[in-house]
């Protein structure tokens, strides 16, 4: 870290949701931290400059939800992959959800995920362990020794904690376990909420849309009495139940009340369900009626995702729930899938989309529409999601002076198409290929080091500064 | 024909019947009777598509469907091959989107396809540059020509469908012959009510929703009162096991079209069913075997169609349909 060059970007707009700063000013990075954030800084010699007018700085992204497929499924994706697909969309922080192959149930896995991460070393990777052992919904993982890997929560996504009993047990467990990275005491349960009985292998929303393709629909009933399970068990038990990628206007009642009532549950929602419907099942980015014919683009795989994109009013109340802070934070999900996983009848496509390099564009379609302030869809991609972990003591998520370079620099205004095969994730499964996106990440600094900038592709990290 | 008017202009799929005008069902429905006499025929074959291909796919167990359009592809000369799901290349692990590029590769003309699965003629259609591609039912998405042979019987039967009632009665949610048919039936004006287990039949229907075309009525007694055409569907057995039906004595007694029941309807009511049919489950023995049900014109008029379905397809970018007259 000391053979880093210093850095300096001079005359952007900062925004840093920590300080509620929001103004014109430059940000000097020195040793991988942040020396000093305020206007015309003079640099030190050798300083990297960097000229930012009309853009914006502002902490590097934070994903708490990333699915990286490796071990197991490398050819989805690889943690280095997968890394420098996040650096590309502004994220330094990502977090691996434990399907992987075998799942990351014990600390030998986790330790695996650790040192690859920490070789390919572009950005942070956190890591979330199993709630049972192989992910199969019967005994619990040994979480402790889980938690001292440094495993942050604890998650059987790609499928929800099978019983009750099962979470009440995990919730009971987990919030008695140290915190490696922070010190704390108290773990989250991640829960991919959905009642299989309702919903199993349904890749669309249950509506008129559904009826239409004549397909089997998933109802918001599914995720909806699950989330009213476990805030039921976590206001029992007293431990953390965080909803994975919330999305109906049902689940937001439910965890609006609860934390009323001082339960302790937090939410994530996707860039995905708050800017898509179920219509883009049909091929159509917009409003549609039933008798409007299908087009060849209908029964895109590429749109298939758990849980399904759902109507426009779901997708507008969880604009505003994320607005309020009802949802808490911003969560990718990115899901990275092979072309052939991909390209098959809906039924039989794999569920998911590759989300790391479009989320900010498609994000800032809110912006743009007014249904967002720019400084709230930040704090919910940075400062709102390490909170959601209980992790605000490490720095993270934040520009203050003393805390580490994690640093986006973007423009707002810029229009870019979405190509997939520039994707530098594997996964170039994407329902957004040929859409035009209005705000690009231009630079990504990471640990204080430049690990994406646009003008430059990737810099190679390792022979530049290692 | 009386002009050179192409009956479906620049059509290259038939996927199902969302996209067609009256007007385009129409011309068809008239080239469909033209061909039925050509069926009536003593020497039924023509030389209209000879050295044309055609492929039929069948993914899903069939037997009149693939039949029917096998007969109206040979009848019409064109060199057709079944393919089915077993011994296929789909039975050794090949995806659908492999076997349909080899079946364009092998420079087939058309491709029937029938598919467990609703969108997969959709799905080969947008990966298909040269080949037309043709639904013969895709899961319980649709199933088009069965729409226009029923439109076919029906006109034959009862003349235009402006202000008259067609009743749909059965497993709505799994079918998609009524999804198909309902189309039809909107573009052919018809009022349309649909009957049957709110279990079976979608939800979004049974709101009776202002975007929903269709007026849902549980009890038949009252759905069937001054009804021209009663569609029976067919009832899949395995409904009651998953939990979707109490019996089918209890299906029986509250939805099978019987002739007591058909008392309600207009005189001149006519009953259909899509076959095939599960005898004295959704329609009475005898009103199955009575003059009013119409249930083997449909097959006939299924051959008919298909011929002037595949005619216009085949030679949709070439001569005018002139040659009709055969």
């Amino acid at each position: 870290m000391n053979n880093l060059r210093p850095v300096l970007i001079k005359g952007a707009r900062v925004i840093n949701p920590s300080t509620s700063l929001d103004s014109q000013g430059d940000i000097l990075i020195v040793d991988g931290k942040i020396l000093s954030c305020e206007a015309n800084i003079t640099p030190p010699d050798d300083t990297m400059l960097i000229e930012a007018n009309g853009m914006v700085a502002c902490p590097g992204f934070i994903d708490i939800h990333t699915h990286l497929r490796e071990p197991g499924r490398e050819d989805k994706e690889t943690i280095e992959s997968g890394q420098k697909a996040a650096a590309k969309g502004g994220f330094t922080t990502i977090t691996c959800m434990p399907n992987t192959e075998p799942a990351i149930d014990n600390a030998p896995v986790a330790e695996f995920i650790n040192k690859k991460a920490q070789d390919s070393g572009i950005i942070s990777t956190l890591l979330v362990g199993a709630v049972s052992k192989g992910r199969q919904g019967i005994e619990l993982s040994e979480m402790e020794e889980l938690a001292n890997s440094g495993v942050v929560a604890f998650s059987d996504d790609g499928s929800p904690v099978a019983t009750g009993h099962l979470m009440q047990m995990a919730l009971t467990y987990s919030k008695e376990l140290l915190n490696s990275l922070s010190g704390n005491y108290g773990l989250p349960i991640i829960d991919h909420c959905e009642d299989y009985s309702l919903t199993h292998g349904l890749g669309v929303h249950e509506g008129w849309v559904a009826d239409r393709l004549g397909l089997l629909g998933y109802p918001s009933a599914g995720e909806e009495a699950i989330v009213a399970r476990d805030i039921a068990l976590a206001e029992l038990t007293g431990g953390h139940f965080h909803a994975a990628h919330v999305s109906s206007q049902g689940s937001i009642d439910l965890i609006r009340q609860a934390k009323l009532r001082g339960i302790k549950v937090t939410a994530e929602v996707t860039p995905h369900h708050l800017t898509m419907s179920e219509e883009w099942v049909m091929g159509i980015h917009g409003e549609s009626k039933p008798s409007h014919p299908l087009s060849l683009k209908a029964y895109d795989p590429m749109a298939k995702v758990s849980p399904p994109l759902r109507s426009i009013a779901d997708q507008k109340a969880l604009v505003s729930a994320l607005r309020e802070g009802i949802i808490d934070c911003i969560a990718t999900d990115h899901a990275p899938h092979t072309f052939s996983d991909k390209a098959q009848p809906f039924d039989e496509a794999a569920v998911g989309i590759s989300v790391l390099e479009t989320a900010f564009g498609s994000l800032m379609s809110l912006v743009h529409s007014g249904q967002l302030e720019l400084h709230t869809l930040i704090h919910r991609l940075t400062l709102a999601p390490i909170q959601v972990l209980g992790l605000s003591n490490l720095g993270l998520g934040n520009i203050s002076v003393g805390s580490i370079a994690d640093v986006v620099l973007f423009d707002p205004e810029l229009q870019w198409e979405v190509n997939p095969n520039d994707f530098l994730s594997k996964g170039k499964n994407t329902p957004l290929a040929g859409e035009v996106l209005k705000g690009k990440v231009k630079l990504t600094i990471a640990k204080g080091r430049i690990v994406f900038d646009s003008e430059n592709k990737m810099l190679d990290v390792r022979n530049s500064f290692a | 024909m009386s002009s050179n008017q192409k009956i479906t202009p620049n059509r290259k799929h038939v996927l199902d019947l969302d996209d067609f005008s009256k007007s385009e069902i129409d011309n068809l429905l008239h080239s469909a009777t033209v061909m039925k006499e050509v069926l009536n025929r003593d020497i039924k074959k023509v030389p209209s598509l000879r050295g044309k291909v055609i492929l039929t796919l069948f993914l899903e167990a069939s037997t009149r469907t693939r039949v029917s359009f096998e007969e109206a592809g040979k009848l019409l000369s064109a060199d057709v091959i079944n393919i089915s799901g077993s011994g296929s290349s789909a039975e050794k692990g090949e995806s659908l989107l492999n076997t349909a590029l080899t079946l364009q590769a092998m420079r087939a003309d058309l491709i029937i396809i029938r598919h467990p699965l609703s969108g997969a003629p959709y799905f080969v259609a947008r990966h298909l540059d040269h080949t037309s591609v043709v639904n013969a039912g895709d899961g319980r998405h649709a199933h088009p020509t069965q729409g226009l042979l029923d439109l076919m019987t029906i006109y034959e039967k009862i003349g235009s469908l402006n202000d008259k009632k067609v009743l749909i009665v059965g497993d709505v949610l799994h079918s998609r012959v009524a999804r198909s048919n309902i189309h039809g039936l909107q573009a052919a004006g018809a009022e349309i009510i649909i009957s049957g287990p709110p279990t079976l039949v979608p939800l979004w229907l049974q709101s009776n929703d202002k975007d929903s075309p269709i007026t849902y009525q549980p009890n038949l007694d009252v759905a069937i009162q001054g009804t021209d055409v009663v569609m029976a569907l067919r009832l899949q057995t395995e409904r009651q096991a998953s939990g979707m039906l109490p019996s089918i004595r209890e299906y029986t007694r509250r939805w099978q079209v019987t002739e007591n029941r058909m008392v309600s309807a207009n005189n001149s009511a006519i009953i259909m069913h899509p076959g095939p049919l599960n005898e004295g489950i959704e329609i009475s023995s005898s009103l199955a075997h009575s003059e009013v049900a119409a249930i083997n014109e449909q097959v006939t008029n299924g051959v008919a169609l298909r011929m002037a379905l595949l005619y216009q397809l085949l030679t949709f970018n070439s001569e005018s349909t002139e040659e009709l007259a055969i």
